[in-house]
This record gives structure tokens, sequence and C-alpha cells, in this order.
């Protein structure tokens, strides 16, 4: 279903590194076919012969289908100089667009789905952490996150504990703050633009905004879609396949906080596309 | 030794599983195969006309083709001959195992490329194609557990079942499912389970620590 809600939000449809002059672009978003084009001065979106609304901002050409009712989020620390940026391009996934989002949020899963990389096995116990619906900003936030990983970036040598902030300023973006290996006191972001194609397919555009001067571009490409690959196969998996928003659905743990205060939002927001709102 | 390598790859990822089995160190060099198409761009080109990953180089070797380097690696680094057979009849079989491996990537591997990054291919052509080849390999595999064997050529693993691993174990991520293949899913596990397996994104490692202890405290919560 697609309410104004979604329809006014501003969706992630292409890299602004593809936008070479003369280019046309078809993409899909919420079902409808649109097109990106760039005549080698600026770029255009349309819906057959309507004018869509564009911006180019973190590395990514933004389109919404209706009239945005807020400004694209802000990303104060991805803007700061000196911080490698890397876009990742994009990755087709049988999911709903929420419950991309939501896997992302979620630590618990990090041992068994990432091991080796972002959790070993015998280091299960995600800490408590706390959670905020930010009633001001509109967006969801968990603080004090700590997680043990054998490997939490491409810059990290041997296991650490790191800490870890998880912001979501739209019901389609998903920000990690982590500890950044490379310089104490900063984080680094690892995002992820999610593109709605239907309310059980999406394209994910990951993006990073790192300090790490050393570790060669394809490293860190590769090292990011390593792991949003190794959660393409359990995200296809998932059952039922639109995010369930009634609590009777599914049985939280206290490590599901974050899930469940994005839930709690997406429902406030009345954001239903990709969502389950009536239980089967 | 380097391995020219895409992460996502399952030709590349042949190699590394294969090294990582035999214990072989070698440095990666990352092509960015996806977003960045480097594999068209003259400097790779200059390396591998084909455009196609992987790339071994060892000394003054060139490589370009994974079944060409698992058999290079397995006569260079595999004294035994178990990963490459010499008997006649084996290695005949073995070399038409490697053509199969051609046609999974060319069937799976190729839905598999449509369904992540939207190749235009006929995607259905190519997921018939896979469930094809998937229905032999269910049938050889069932002789082969007739006879004991857990592998394509006999009870021991050879690069036959390297190279047909990757596409046959990443069919799902190309929406081939393997529901209905149980002694493809078996040989699947019996990959998994060799010393030394090394998972790739899609393909999970083994989750059994038998000689690992519970964490203190949970067998008497589990029997309270």
């Amino acid at each position: 279903m697609i309410n104004e809600i979604a329809l006014n939000d501003w969706y992630p449809v292409a890299m602004a590194s593809e936008l070479k002059p003369g280019c046309r672009l078809n993409r899909v978003l919420m079902e409808r076919e649109i097109q990106i084009s760039n005549d080698g001065d600026k770029t255009h979106a349309f819906e057959g012969s309507r004018v869509l609304p564009l911006q180019i901002r973190y590395d990514h050409v933004w389109t919404s289908l209706g009239a945005p009712a807020r400004p694209l989020f802000e990303i104060p620390e991805g803007e700061q100089d000196g911080r490698r940026l890397v876009a990742c391009g994009r990755v087709h996934v049988r999911c709903s667009p929420l419950r991309a989002v939501e896997n992302f949020l979620d630590i618990a899963h990090f041992p068994y789905v990432h091991t080796g990389i972002l959790g070993a096995e015998d280091h299960p116990e995600v800490e408590r952490y706390d959670v905020e619906i930010d009633d001001e900003k509109d967006e969801v936030w968990a603080r004090q996150v700590k997680f043990f990983q054998p490997q939490a970036a491409k810059s990290a040598e041997g296991g650490i504990m790191a800490d870890y902030m998880y912001r979501v300023p739209a019901p389609t973006t998903s920000i990690l703050y982590k500890t950044c290996p490379a310089r104490v006191g900063e984080w680094d972001i690892i995002t992820l633009f999610v593109q709605p194609v239907s309310e059980t397919t999406c394209d994910v555009w990951p993006w990073m905004a790192l300090y790490d001067d050393e570790t060669p571009f394809n490293d860190l490409v590769q090292f990011q879609q390593t792991i949003f690959m190794q959660d393409r196969s359990i995200l296809e998996n998932q059952i039922p396949a639109l995010l369930p928003l009634d609590p009777k659905m599914e049985t939280p743990t206290r490590a599901d906080l974050t899930s469940i205060a994005y839930r709690r939002w997406l429902k406030r927001r009345r954001m239903f596309y990709g969502a389950q709102t009536i239980a089967a | 030794m380097k391995l020219y390598d895409y992460v996502l790859s399952g030709n590349c990822y042949k190699i590394r599983l294969f090294a990582a089995l035999l214990g072989i160190p070698y440095e990666t060099v990352a092509v960015d195969l996806y977003p960045g198409k480097e594999q068209t761009r003259p400097a790779f080109l200059r390396l591998n006309p084909a455009g196609t990953l992987p790339v071994l180089q060892d000394g003054d070797l060139t490589l370009t083709d994974s079944s060409a380097i698992l058999t290079y690696l397995a006569r260079r680094h595999d004294p035994t001959g178990q990963w490459c057979p010499q008997d006649p009849e084996l290695l005949a079989q073995l070399v038409g195992w490697l053509s199969f491996a051609d046609d999974l990537t060319r069937t799976s591997g190729a839905a598999r490329l449509h369904a992540i990054f939207k190749k235009p291919i006929d995607s259905v052509a190519a997921q018939k194609g896979a469930h094809a080849l998937l229905r032999r390999l269910e049938l050889h595999l069932c002789d082969q557990e007739f006879d004991d064997s857990s592998f394509l050529l006999g009870k021991a693993p050879t690069i036959a079942d390297i190279a047909c691993f990757p596409y046959v174990a990443l069919a799902p991520d190309g929406g081939v499912e393997l529901d209905g293949y149980a002694a493809v899913q078996r040989w699947i596990y019996a990959i998994r389970k060799l010393d030394g397996f090394l998972p790739m994104p899609g393909i999970h490692p083994l989750h059994e620590h038998p000689d690992k202890p519970l964490p203190e405290g949970l067998n008497a919560r589990l029997e309270a």
C-alpha cells in the first residue's frame, strides 16, 4: 500500500558516479518506472513526462514520487574533511525494504552470520544498551551499544570491543556510527540507503564515510559487500516477507530493543509500505 | 603467488577455497568488478585480455581460467595426487566435471548476477538451465552414495568438487532453490565439513563446536 507518507519521502536511485553525460538510467521505485538522465550539465528525474524532485547528496541521487514533506536528513559527520567516501553500488534483495533496515539494526546475528568478522560464536552476548525515539528529530537512536568483534573494520587488527550507535533518520535509511580504529574519538559512518522497488523487493546502496587512509579503495568496497552479501541470503528467507508491525506476531527479546523501537516508530509515522499491519 | 580476486565471484572463490584446503599461501589483489567494472579497463586487459577473473600469477606464469588454476595448484602443491588423480579413467571424468562447472557458471552463476546486480540476461532460461544441471548432479551423487562415496569421483574430494561447489551452493542467491536436491545438499555439507574449509558470502560455515562447552549456566537454565 503506497500511502502519502511513503510517497512523499526521499529515496536513493543511483550513485552520483553513474551520471555520465547523455546517460539514461531506468529504475523502479515503489513499483513505478522512473528515469534518471544527465544532459551533461544537469541531472533530471522523470516518471513518464512528469518531472520529479531531485538532489545529489552523500554520493547518491535522491528523488521522490510525491512532494517531499521534509528535507533529506543530515549526516554532518559524513561531510567532514579527511574522510574516505565509499559508495559500494547496489545489491538487489528479495525482501521488504523495511526488513533490510531492521536487519542492519540487529546486533545479535553478528556471531552467526558474520562469523569471524563482526562477531564470534563464543562471544554472543548483547550487553544492555539505550534506545529512544527522539520525538523532536523524529528519529530512532540506539546508544551505548558494545559488542566484541574479531575484525570490526578493514583497518582493524585483532578483536576489539567495538562501540556503536545506530540512527534511523528515515524509514528506509539506517546509519551506523562505529568505533574508528584509525582515529580515536571519531566515529566511522556506515549507512544503508534502501530504495524500495516493491513491498517485498529492494535495492540496497551501502555507503561509508571513514577515516582510513591506508586500506585500498577496492578492499573497502569488498569488505562492505562481503558483510552485506552474508546478510542477503538470510534476508531472502525471512518469513513473513512483510515486516510485521503487530506486536503479537513475533516474540522479541531484550537484544531486539532497537527493532521494537523501529517498528513502533514506523507505526507511529504510518509508514506501512513493506509492512504487515494486520496479523495474518 | 598473487590472486586477482573479487570477493563475490564464485570462480575466484574456487581458488581461495582450494588454497585454504591445501594451506597454500598467496596474496590477493582486490579487483573492483562491481561497481567499478575494473576488468574492462586497459590496465586489467593487459593482464588478461579476456577481461575475466580470477587471474593467478606465480612467478612468470599467468593463468586466467579457474579450472586451469585449480589443475595447476593441485599438480604443484598436492604430492599425494588425491586432488587431481592421474588414473586415465578418473582424470577423464574429472575433466568432464570441470566442463560441467563452466556450465554451472553460465546458468546458476548468470542467474545470480542477474538477481544481485541486475545483469541483463534471460534469467528464467538461466534458472531452468541450472535446474537441469542440478538434476544430473543429484542423480550422480545418489549413485555415489550407493557406493559409499561422498564426492564426485569417489571417497575423497578432488578439484572436480571444488570447481562445481560454488555455483551449486550459491544457486539460491540466484533464485534457484536447492530444496528438491537431497543428495546435493549432503554433498554441500560434506565439502563444508572438510578441514580448512573457507566460507564465502552466501555460503555459511558450519556452526558446530562439539569441543566447546556451552556457556556457563546455560545447561542449568535449560534443565530448569
